[in-house]
């Protein structure tokens, strides 16, 4: 299982909008990914509500994990767009 | 209730009086609906109720403009996310009927939203609109919407769902008022950005019957009902339902005029300026062309920008700011260092000190666009604190061929010695965002100091009075660019204090316009004073609300 720990750098956090460009993207990647903060149970990766349900903020760090073909290169991109300034306009 | 005033919180500044009309309610369900259908094909139901919901939102922001946009994909992202439709299946293999596992399910997510407060806490009312929408086209029933009588309405709500705030524009709603919903809500963004005034937060609403006449105040958040709405309206001066709009340049009963400018951030912000009535730009926040930027923008694409942007004004003013950067904003080809209190530090002008060339690019750029042009341009400097740094500003910005001149008063040792600053310089501009943090020793991030940032405290407004005297008695201009210029009744004052000029977001302008031009300049210094013997920013609200009052007319 691939997985990686990323600093989310949305000033904002991952709400409403951060939270949908990254969720459309996790669904893009075709792969089962789920998203972790602290202790709570992971999520699906693809899901809005579930994304947006964590409340995670600006500055937090997250675990994503995916398994199967590709499942690295996912994961770079996918940790790519939570540490990018992108995610926070 | 007939007759009375009622308050919420106002989001979205203007006046408009009309017949209130209610937001068609979405239908409730219950558990103890009938189960009308196996969990299998009510959940193939659901899912296409979901799916239908999601590609509305998503025609509707092909459709949409601006911040609406934005709010429209958001939501249907969440309409079509798979979870609700697995939340919803477990529901109803727990014996759930159809609706009720739409609104059930959403309501699992909505607890979730609302347990983290603030903006996510407020996207709750997207989410049960999404279910309200499902709900309708399970039961075949129409979805529930905006009211179209066909004459002016003032539209309230428990809240509005994103879909109805985006089919507002072009609709009988010329004001809004909800019993929900925060600074921050959808709401109170897209009322600002359509500029219809908005009171959001105000329980009492719920109470109001249908078709009574009510006033509402968007800068005050006061809701006048009934027969005292009709006497609002004419000391407020609607003649018309219709908002009052805003023609010609800004000045008082008695004709002195009070130029009203724009606050402009980004080369979009400026064509869009430049196409109202608005009479320039007061502030021209450079900072767009150097954020994010790993190198400084050359002078020829500096040149360019700022080109367009003069274009666009044509012969009408534009102050243009030097770069206002710091360690809080950090630019890697102006390395400043950490340090541990940014708002007390390296900033503004201080940086151009330690960056000469840097100011030096920017004023040549400036000065070659205005001669491209043929014409003037005026430039300030930010944080400017001493006599000393105007005149090295001045002396410098003159030494690149630009004439007019002039520094922000941010610092309060720059407002307490402005008639030395203005003995050096043509113009000086009041940034009361600034100053007020500076003068309350309270950071402008601290939501907890709010109060303390209020642009209404006596001490901000004696350092305003201050700059205001300095400048008529060397009869030079003292304008004001900050969030306190945007209130209309503090636009009052301001003038009363001394200074020339306001700019603000083009939204703000038709609500000051209208203010000033039913006061003479006699009445802004009497508002003024009244504010001025007040103890406490609520106090002198009050005051100064008291004496306008009774002294507004309607303009001839």
């Amino acid at each position: 299982m691939a997985s990686r720990t990323v600093t989310i750098a949305s000033k904002v956090g991952l709400h409403a909008r951060p939270a949908a460009t990254f969720s459309r993207a996790a669904a893009a990647s075709g792969l089962p990914v789920t998203l972790s903060v602290g202790d709570k149970e992971p999520v699906n990766a693809a899901s809005i509500l579930a994304v947006m349900g964590l409340g995670v903020g600006y500055g937090q760090q997250v675990t994503l994990t995916a398994e199967g073909a590709g499942a690295e290169e996912a994961l770079d991109r996918l940790a790519e767009l939570l540490a990018g300034e992108e995610a926070g306009q | 209730m007939k007759a009375g005033t009622i308050h919420g919180l106002g989001v979205s500044p203007g006046t408009a009086r009309a017949p209130l009309a209610r937001l068609a309610p979405p239908i409730r369900t219950a558990a103890t609906d009938p189960v009308t259908e196996e969990p299998e094909a009510a959940l193939a139901r659901i899912e296409w109720a979901l799916g239908a919901v999601a590609a509305e939102m998503a025609e509707r922001a092909d459709r949409a403009q601006g911040v609406a946009v934005d709010i429209l994909l958001t939501t249907s992202a969440m309409a079509g996310d798979p979870t609700l439709l697995t939340v919803a299946g477990e529901r109803l293999r727990a014996g759930s009927p159809t609706g009720h596992a739409v609104t059930t399910a959403v309501e699992t997510f909505c607890a979730q939203l609302q347990a983290h407060g603030g903006y996510l806490a407020e996207r709750v009312t997207d989410l049960r609109d999404i279910a309200a929408r499902a709900v309708a086209l399970l039961a075949g029933v129409p979805m529930p919407g905006i009211p179209a009588p066909g004459h002016p309405i003032v539209l309230t709500a428990r809240d509005l769902s994103p879909a109805d705030t985006a089919t507002l524009p072009g609709s009988d709603v010329v004001a809004l008022l909800t019993e929900e919903g925060g600074p921050t809500s959808h709401t109170a963004i897209l009322a600002k950005s359509l500029g219809l005034p908005a009171v959001v937060g105000c329980p009492a609403a719920a109470e109001l019957p249908v078709g009574v006449p009510v006033l509402v105040d968007g800068s005050t958040g006061e809701v006048r009902i009934g027969p005292d709405a009709e006497r609002g309206a004419v000391a407020a001066g609607l003649s018309a339902v219709r908002p009052t709009v805003a023609t010609g340049p800004g000045r008082t009963r008695d004709g002195v005029g009070v130029a009203l400018l724009n606050n402009v951030g980004t080369l979009a912000d400026a064509v869009a300026a430049a196409s109202t009535d608005s009479e320039g730009v007061g502030l021209f926040r450079t900072e767009f062309l150097f954020l994010g930027r790993r190198t400084e923008p050359r002078v020829e694409e500096q040149t360019d920008a700022y080109t367009e942007v003069l274009r666009a004004f044509g012969a009408r003013p534009v102050v243009l700011r030097t770069l206002d950067a710091g360690s809080d904003k950090p630019l890697p080809f102006l390395p400043l260092g950490e340090e541990d209190n940014p708002a007390l530090g390296v900033r503004g002008l201080r940086t151009s000190t330690v960056f000469p060339e840097a100011l030096s690019r920017q004023l040549t750029a400036v000065a070659e666009a205005a001669r491209g042009l043929g014409r003037s341009v005026r430039v300030m400097a930010p944080m400017v604190a001493t006599a000393e740094e105007a005149s090295w500003f001045a002396d410098t910005a003159r030494e690149h061929g630009i004439a007019d001149v002039g520094v922000m008063i941010e610092v309060p040792a720059a407002a307490l010695r402005a008639g030395e600053l203005l003995d050096v310089v043509d113009f000086v501009s009041i940034g009361t965002n600034d100053l007020g943090q500076y003068t309350m020793a309270a950071d402008r991030a601290a939501g907890a100091l709010g109060h303390l940032l209020d642009p209404w405290q006596p001490a901000l407004l004696d350092l305003v009075a201050l700059v205001g005297a300095a400048g008529r008695a060397r009869g030079k201009p003292v304008g004001v660019c900050g969030e306190a210029a945007s209130d209309p009744l503090l636009a009052a004052v301001l003038v009363g204090l001394g200074v020339t000029s306001l700019s603000m977001a083009p939204v703000s302008r038709p609500a000051v316009h209208a203010e000033l031009a039913g006061l003479s300049a006699e009445d802004c210094v009497a508002i003024a004073e009244a504010a001025l013997g007040s103890v406490g920013a609520r106090q002198a609200r009050a005051h100064a609300r008291e004496v306008r009052d009774q002294r507004w007319s309607v303009p001839e």
